[in-house]
């Protein structure tokens, strides 16, 4: 690790102690890998029903990992109190998702299996990902289907009644299950529906409208939270033995991003300030296929699925003069001929064609963008077309219903159906958004920022490097390596939060059986309160110059720019050294009307941003130190001559798990090596 | 465009509220309508004034917070959309833009714009799942066919976003289209039949618990539902607690 900020002066926000650093133990069980598991659930410690009664466990975050984490949990035994900032747990962003959930179940017949799935997420995430995780994900996606058909999930079906799949990036077999372009939202109806069974018998207590500012740790353990009540502006002290965090990614680290405008790393980066390591910061995924930027007003930006990349065709046209002319509106994509448009996904990958992964994808798109061939005013669209597949579905749809010879415009009507049926929504979410029919005119794309494949480090366990303190879903780093595959994120929300984490927590929880109920009345409560009091004060004695957002659009920037799609050693000092400045400043001129003791939107962005300051800089260090390219993480110096991601696993085949140390340019790194037993790492190639 | 808006402001739930003027220059068409508040709020900011404080999240008519009722209509002018989702190209430059927060008295507000709508969770805590535990094994998925029409009609009832927007426009306020449809998502599945009576007593009886109106069929719910849910689920509902209440 280069010495690289020596010469920036920061001026800590707030003091912490010194913590002793702590050892990355994977806690992998030994054996073959498809056994890990089964052997794993068979060795470790049970609490009995009666003892799980006196145990209350905290979960922050009711998304798909949450809310199934605190349903499970509940039902179990367990006391459940779940605590989220949106006004209902149904409102976490999980809800948004669209496309749809991976599961091994091999419905279509096509050649899939466990085995299979572990493999193409091992290579989707470029061999950056803990083999034993991944295989467990694999192993258990398949419950996760059986689970929320009898929770009363209405997947898509066909007319025989049974189970419809489709496609995502990345993968050569159909094993998505999807509820229209709304699968997210039925996962999440699903889990919070279990949730309000268990608030209704009394196991789940429901903190709505309250926010995480600091977990309490109480002899090396996690033992409970600071919250802010969002309505009230009092501070409370919530204990527990153990502390769950669904709290999601940190993606609006951009400001602009497919995320909802609260997603943030408050409670995940309070937690790695109290001591759990933070993995990986810098593996961000940008998704091919967002709407485009319109203009300096927007503040959030929407995805299109990557489903529909099973009937869109990607393309630019093939001459510049032809781009020019679009972009200057004397020329319609459609009046473009076939030849005069470059499919330059089919053209560079002939074997996964438009279903590329999505890193690969979103490179593909910047490079022909950066080359001049992009197709709105500011030149970052592409088209994303779905003209074939209108016709294709039109004549099928034509046949089936007994027409012999019908004309185009009759393909076409029926063709559009089809295609309604499938993605209406995305549709129509699109022509609200652009003001474009896409069933008339290709829609445009661009890439945006959409998940983080970083997180909290992780055992096998789910737990943080904090005993006690367990991470889930995206909140954590475990099982996505440096790239995620479409559909995997739910996979992995609901295999975390219904099939694993309330076992494994069993384990550690079975040591207190015997301690009872966890005192708020401690020191380390007093000091974590005196600590967020003293935070918000702060915040609300700003001089008053610039609002919160006017320091998070100028943090996004410097991230765009230079921690993005591409990133180079030049950029990547700047960026620290910007942030570290943003930061200085935004303590001393940040703005926020209002009181501390009252509804106070402007202060909770506050908290928020104000962490994002920190976390910025660490995400630029972590991506500085890597000197490879794998997955969402480019490095320009580090490419093939084809422009393809160069990785360097003699020297970089570890997970980085960065330790706090008072500053984050002083985090002090930890390497997990990771070792792959049943898998050859190989070059990732989707041509 | 410039506009002139007029902005219920209140402190909060016990303090009385009232309609502010503001005059807003600058707004384009390609702009959200949220994105024109969050401008708003910029310039107050910068006056020294504290912004208006509205519910928002995901930004694309999905998660079902922004609950705003524009010129009278919950989520504004344009159908089948959320505040979110609204556009200023509906709006024309010199235009007056009257912005409320749902009124219910089962929606209690809280600030600004803000409601309590809480009372949509404790209909679902009432009854709105199926008791199978998700910590045990269930049959294969695909060992029940569903007909696909069934569970077409079950999805649709299931995108309800739970906004309140159905409430807002009934001069009832009654949350009937709300019920109904999580009632119809379980109803219209065979795993949902086994608990179907008790359900639709249950989450009916938390319904006027709450403090909701009663449905008169006039259909306004249906027609500002930014999720098109129908008036259909309302007659399902009708039909099951019937039958739940002879059968009783």
């Amino acid at each position: 690790m280069k010495k690289i900020v020596s010469e920036i002066a920061v001026k800590s926000p707030v003091k912490t102690k010194k913590k002793t650093s702590n050892p990355l133990v994977s806690n992998v069980p030994e054996g073959p890998l498809k056994d890990k598991w089964t052997k794993h659930k068979n060795d470790i410690d049970l609490v009995n029903p009666a003892n799980k009664r006196n145990i209350d466990v905290i979960v922050i975050g009711t998304g798909l990992a949450g809310g199934s984490s605190a349903a499970t949990l509940a039902e179990l035994g367990y006391n459940v109190k779940t605590f989220c900032y949106q006004d209902s747990p149904r409102r976490a962003h999980s809800i948004a998702a669209q496309g749809g959930v991976n599961a091994a179940k091999n419905y279509q017949g096509d050649g899939d299996s466990v085995y299979r799935l572990f493999y193409d997420t091992i290579k989707g995430g470029d061999y950056r990902s803990r083999e034993a995780n991944v295989y467990r994900l694999a192993e258990v996606s398949t419950n996760i289907i059986d689970q929320c058909v009898s929770q009363g999930v209405p997947f898509a079906r066909e007319y025989g009644g049974l189970l419809d799949n489709r496609s995502f990036g990345g993968v050569l077999v159909s094993r998505t299950f999807y509820a229209k372009g709304q699968t997210g939202q039925q996962l999440l109806l699903g889990a919070y529906a279990a949730m309000n069974r268990q608030i209704q018998r009394g196991k789940i207590k429901s903190y709505t409208r309250h926010e995480m500012l600091d977990i309490v740790i109480v002899d090396g353990k996690a033992r409970g939270i600071i919250a802010r009540n969002l309505v009230t502006g009092e501070i409370e002290r919530h204990s527990a033995h153990a502390v769950v965090l669904g709290t999601g990614g940190y993606g609006n680290l951009f400001f602009l991003s497919t995320y909802c405008m609260g997603a943030n790393v408050t409670a995940a980066w309070k937690a790695h300030k109290r001591g759990a390591h933070f993995a990986n910061p810098c593996y961000t995924q940008i998704h091919p296929t967002c709407i485009p930027v319109s203009g300096d007003h927007q503040s959030k930006l929407t995805l299109m699925s990557e489903s529909l990349r099973n009937d869109g065709r990607i393309w630019v046209p093939a001459k510049k003069e032809d781009a020019i002319a679009i972009r200057e509106g004397r020329l319609k994509p459609t009046e473009l001929k076939e030849e005069d448009r470059d499919y330059y996904l089919e053209r560079r990958y002939p074997a996964f064609g438009n279903l590329v992964p999505r890193d690969v994808a979103s490179r593909a798109a910047k490079e022909r963008c950066d080359a001049g061939y992009g197709v709105n005013k500011t030149g970052e669209a592409v088209y994303l077309d779905f003209d074939a597949a209108i016709m294709r579905y039109g004549r099928e749809k034509a046949l089936t219903s007994g027409m012999k010879n019908p004309d185009d415009d009759t393909v076409r009507q029926l063709g559009e159906k089809v295609v309604e049926a499938k993605y209406g929504n995305l549709f129509q979410m699109y022509e609200k958004i652009v003001d474009q029919n896409p069933y008339k005119t290709p829609m445009m794309i661009y890439p945006a920022v959409h998940y983080t494949m970083g997180g909290l480090w992780v055992d096998y366990n789910l737990m943080t490097t904090i005993p006690g303190c367990y991470a889930a879903g995206e909140a954590n780093f475990s099982d996505h390596g440096a790239n995620r595959l479409g559909a995997s994120a739910l996979m992995q929300g609901l295999a975390d939060g219904y099939f694993v984490l309330p076992y494994t927590i069993g384990d550690y929880l079975s040591g207190d059986i015997r301690t009872g109920e966890i005192s708020i009345d401690s020191p380390e409560f007093d000091e974590a309160e005196k600590m967020v009091r003293e935070r918000i004060e702060k915040l609300m004695s700003g001089r008053g110059i610039h609002s919160v957002d006017y320091y998070h659009k100028k943090l996004g920037k410097i991230m765009w720019n230079k921690c993005g799609m591409a990133r180079n050693e030049d950029g990547l000092l700047e960026a620290m050294k910007e942030i570290a400045e943003l930061r200085e400043d935004f303590w001393e001129n940040v703005k926020i009307p209002g009181t501390a003791d009252s509804k106070n939107q402007e202060l909770e962005k506050a908290g928020r941003v104000a962490d994002f300051l920190e976390l910025g800089e660490l995400f630029a260090m972590d991506a500085l130190h890597r000197n490879e390219s794998c997955g969402g993480h480019f490095r320009e110096e580090y490419q093939t001559p084809e422009g393809e991601a160069l990785r360097d696993d003699e020297n970089y085949k570890y997970v980085a798990a960065w330790e706090y140390a008072g500053k984050p340019s002083d985090a002090k790194l930890h390497k997990e090596d990771l070792v792959y037993e049943n898998i050859e790492l190989k070059t990732r190639s989707y041509k | 465009m410039k506009l002139f808006l007029k902005i219920w402001r209140q402190k909060d739930a016990g303090t009385r509220g009232a309609m502010v003027d503001y005059t807003l220059d600058g707004v384009e068409s390609d702009m959200s309508f949220l994105e024109m508040l969050d401008i708003l709020n910029e310039e107050l900011i910068s006056k020294g004034e504290e912004p208006v404080e509205f519910d928002h999240d995901c930004r694309e008519g999905i998660c079902g917070t922004c609950s705003l009722m524009i010129n009278g209509r919950p989520h504004g002018p344009d159908s089948r959309i959320t505040v979110c989702q609204l556009h200023m190209r509906s709006f024309s430059d010199g235009d007056e833009i009257v912005i409320e927060p749902w009124r219910a008295t089962a929606f209690p507000v809280i600030k600004d714009l803000i409601v309590d709508r809480s009372a949509f969770d404790r209909i679902q805590q009432a009854g709105g799942y199926i008791s199978v535990n998700t910590s045990g094994r269930p049959v294969d998925a695909n060992a029940i066919p569903i007909q696909k029409e069934k569970a077409d009609k079950s999805f649709n009832a299931a995108t309800c976003i739970g906004c309140g927007a159905c409430v807002a426009a009934c001069k009832n306020a009654s949350a009937m289209l709300f019920t109904s449809a999580k009632v119809s998502q379980f109803a219209l599945l065979p795993q949902g039949r086994v608990e179907a009576a008790e359900r639709v007593e249950n989450m009916v009886r938390q319904m006027d618990l709450e403090g909701f109106g009663n449905c008169t069929n006039t259909g306004a719910c249906e027609v500002e539902c930014p999720k098109g849910i129908s008036l259909e689920n309302i007659a399902r509902l009708n039909r099951e607690y019937l039958t739940a209440s002879v059968k009783g």
